[in-house]
């Protein structure tokens, strides 16, 4: 079995692994019941930012082989848990169809989306990846293996729950089964606003949103003032039928080695937030954008995270009721006034949560900031903002996380009492490890 | 686990009554810091230490009966120690500074020194490499001393168990790249604590708070060997390079 040293897309914290390739769902059977003292984790294509998809000394499970992809006429697919978002993208083309669900990039495995139950900008109508979700086929650490849904009854409904969002801790999954969203065209028809103040973005985002499928906001929180949180607000639908395919795919770029310094300081940062919010139109209406230009653009970049140089990246996500919406300035101060420059700040409002105990979203605001690892006193900043989500009664985003103690989590997720209950049922020995469950005690 | 900002949740301190080991902890700061474990010789202050960090906000510190000479121990010690839950950081900062007048008068003196200093030492070092290879994550900071680069005519049998442990500690930064874990070797100069304070200081003198502080960013920043002060690396740069008859004329 190969040692590999992984980490996070953060690159923040990384531990050594077997890396055991499966390709069935009896080879996850016999990986799982022949476990070390270690412990077994499956890892998609590692986008998770802190140490959710390591396993320190144990194994950890590549299924990537496992990505068949099946177009129902139905509009149902059933696929491996290792099929890519992007793959699955394109098998749903031709069929009309699009993906309920996609995250900012297309470069995670349908197992990862179930295990972190990811958003995407259509969360405050859609709701998340779970959400849209008819089966899944999983297996326990006993090696049994189970057909999990939302229309299962007592303890597997439970179970399904807990899958779901559960970071991969309660079950392998090797087959997911969701319903496809039948789309006009591939394209979407895109709104922009450029707005000078917070208010201003925060204000077209409560009033306009429920008049469009798709809606986020890119802030810059780096600007001075009261000009701290300008930012441009694109929203949009899937364009009618017969609009034009796929506007030219972004250039493919890849930084080819980490530089020994990281190119993202507080002076770079400010400079693209400067140039970013100028390039926007004040307004445009109607603009026709290809799927990736639209969902996903950062993947036109191959492993940007590089540019953050040794010591990482440490994206972080919260979410806050609407009630508590004056946590997003405080926030931003926060970052802004401490000298921690967030390259790439992103703003969207989440619609009601599910009843994944440890799913993320839930009603208000989401705000995902990028800071280099390297910003001075970075910890204490991080740990500031916490308070203040924690206050707000609300809570940060496991895929995201690299840093918060067990009993933020336990505060943050007042449901983790059950999925811990289902995790005890279906892993009482803990076979199902990760760097991250043993920093959160689970 | 170390967290994204390389704070541990869990420290070993391998010479629990250690002043630069307290220094550390409190350079690591009690925010993620769940497990402590001081181990010692009992009545070496080792109680006050524990009573000390938990005034100070830490949790979950305990003291550890551990004697750093006593070599058939040091298995089942570390065995246990890890047993009981992943260990982040070990520091192993044991150390006797004697007397080199005694020394020389008595060589079973030296010779006790040197078993705590190295045979000792390498004994538990070696021991925590183990583990921490089994482990996959987590770093051992061995202390050592810039007496150990050049041995003076002053206190040559201490340079020479440092230079030992010394040698032992680059050894298992080696051991471990690649496994997860890795080691850092921190040579501190002169440091001001209760075992120095019958001496006359030398230059580029620090506390224990500065050794902390290096210890902290060097299993921070992923380093190997770093000094305490930092300008101590050019100096003994030069030192170690000057001919014999002229070190000899420094008086040192």
């Amino acid at each position: 079995m190969p040692d590999t040293v992984l980490s996070g897309w953060g690159r923040t914290a990384p531990s050594r692994a077997d890396v055991v390739r499966v390709g069935s769902t009896d080879d996850v059977t016999s990986a799982l019941t022949s476990a070390g003292p270690r412990g077994v984790l499956a890892r998609g294509l590692g986008r998770s930012y802190g140490d959710a998809a390591q396993n320190a000394g144990g194994t950890v499970l590549d299924l990537s082989g496992l990505d068949r992809i099946d177009v129902g006429s139905d509009g149902v697919v059933r696929a491996g848990s290792g099929a890519v978002l992007a793959d699955v993208i394109a098998a749903l083309e031709p069929h009309g169809l699009f993906v309920p669900v996609s995250p900012g990039t297309s470069r995670v495995t349908l197992g990862g989306a179930v295990a972190a139950d990811v958003h995407g900008k259509n969360h405050h109508r859609d709701g998340s990846f779970g959400d849209h979700l008819v089966e899944l086929e999983v297996v326990l650490p006993d090696g049994s293996v189970r057909r999990l849904g939302p229309g299962s009854q007592g303890d597997d409904l439970a179970h399904f729950r807990a899958v779901v969002g559960g970071m991969g801790l309660t079950g392998v999954v090797t087959e997911v089964v969701l319903r496809a969203m039948p789309v006009p065209s591939q394209s979407v028809l895109v709104d922009t606003r450029r707005l000078g103040s917070l208010d201003a973005v925060m204000d077209r985002m409560a009033s306009t949103d429920d008049e469009y499928r798709y809606s986020v906001a890119w802030i810059d929180a780096t600007a001075a003032g009261a000009a701290l949180g300008r930012g441009v607000v694109t929203q949009g639908d899937h364009a009618p039928a017969g609009a034009s395919g796929d506007v030219a795919a972004p250039p493919r770029v890849a930084l080819p080695i980490a530089p020994p310094v990281g190119v993202i300081n507080r002076w770079t940062v400010r400079a693209f937030n400067e140039a970013w919010f100028r390039k926007a139109p004040s307004s445009r209406d109607a603009e026709l954008q290809g799927v990736r230009q639209f969902f996903h653009p950062l993947d036109g970049v191959g492993a940007w995270n590089r540019a953050y140089g040794p010591r990482g990246l440490v994206q972080h996500q919260c979410a806050v009721p609407d009630s508590e919406a004056g946590v997003i300035e405080r926030l931003l101060r926060l970052f802004r006034d401490s000298g921690a420059p967030s390259f790439l700040s992103v703003l969207k409002r989440f619609g009601p949560g599910n009843d994944c105990p440890l799913s993320f979203p839930r009603a208000g605001w989401t705000l995902a900031v990028d800071l280099p690892g390297s910003t001075p006193d970075l910890a204490r900043i991080l740990d500031r903002a916490d308070e203040l989500v924690l206050g707000a009664g609300g809570r940060t985003y496991l895929a995201k996380d690299s840093r918060i103690a067990p009993e933020a989590l336990r505060a943050m997720y007042p449901r983790l009492p059950e999925w811990l209950e289902v995790r005890e049922r279906v892993d009482p020995r803990r076979v199902l490890v990760s760097d991250l469950s043993r920093r959160l005690s689970l | 686990m170390i967290d994204a900002h390389g704070r541990p949740q869990s420290v070993l301190v391998l010479g629990g009554g250690s002043e630069i080991g307290l220094a550390a902890l409190r350079a690591f700061g009690p925010a993620a810091l769940r497990r402590v474990v001081l181990a010692g010789r009992p009545g070496l202050g080792l109680d006050s230490a524990v009573d000390t960090l938990s005034a100070e906000g830490f949790s979950g510190v305990v003291a550890a009966e551990l004697d750093v000479a006593d070599v058939p121990t040091h298995e089942a010690f570390v065995d246990a120690a890890f047993d009981e839950g992943d260990i982040d950081v070990v520091l192993l900062v044991a150390g006797v500074l004697g007397d080199q007048a005694e020394f020389e008068s008595d060589p079973d003196a030296a010779v006790a020194a040197a078993q705590v200093n190295y045979v000792g030492s390498m004994s538990l070092a070696l021991h925590v490499a183990r583990r921490l290879k089994l482990q996959a994550h987590g770093v051992l900071v061995v202390v050592s001393s810039v007496a150990g680069e050049r041995a003076r005519r002053s206190n040559f049998v201490y340079g020479s168990t440092k230079a030992a442990i010394d040698s032992v500690g680059l050894g298992l930064v080696e051991v471990l790249r690649g496994t997860g874990a890795r080691a850092l070797v921190v040579r501190p100069g002169f440091v001001r604590t209760r075992m120095t304070s019958h001496l006359p200081e030398a230059p580029l003198a620090v506390d224990p708070d500065d050794v902390g502080r290096a210890i902290v960013d060097g299993v921070v920043h992923g380093k190997e060997l770093v000094y305490a002060p930092p300008l101590m690396r050019p100096v003994m740069s030069v030192l170690r390079h000057l001919p014999r008859p002229v070190f000899r004329r420094l008086g040192i």
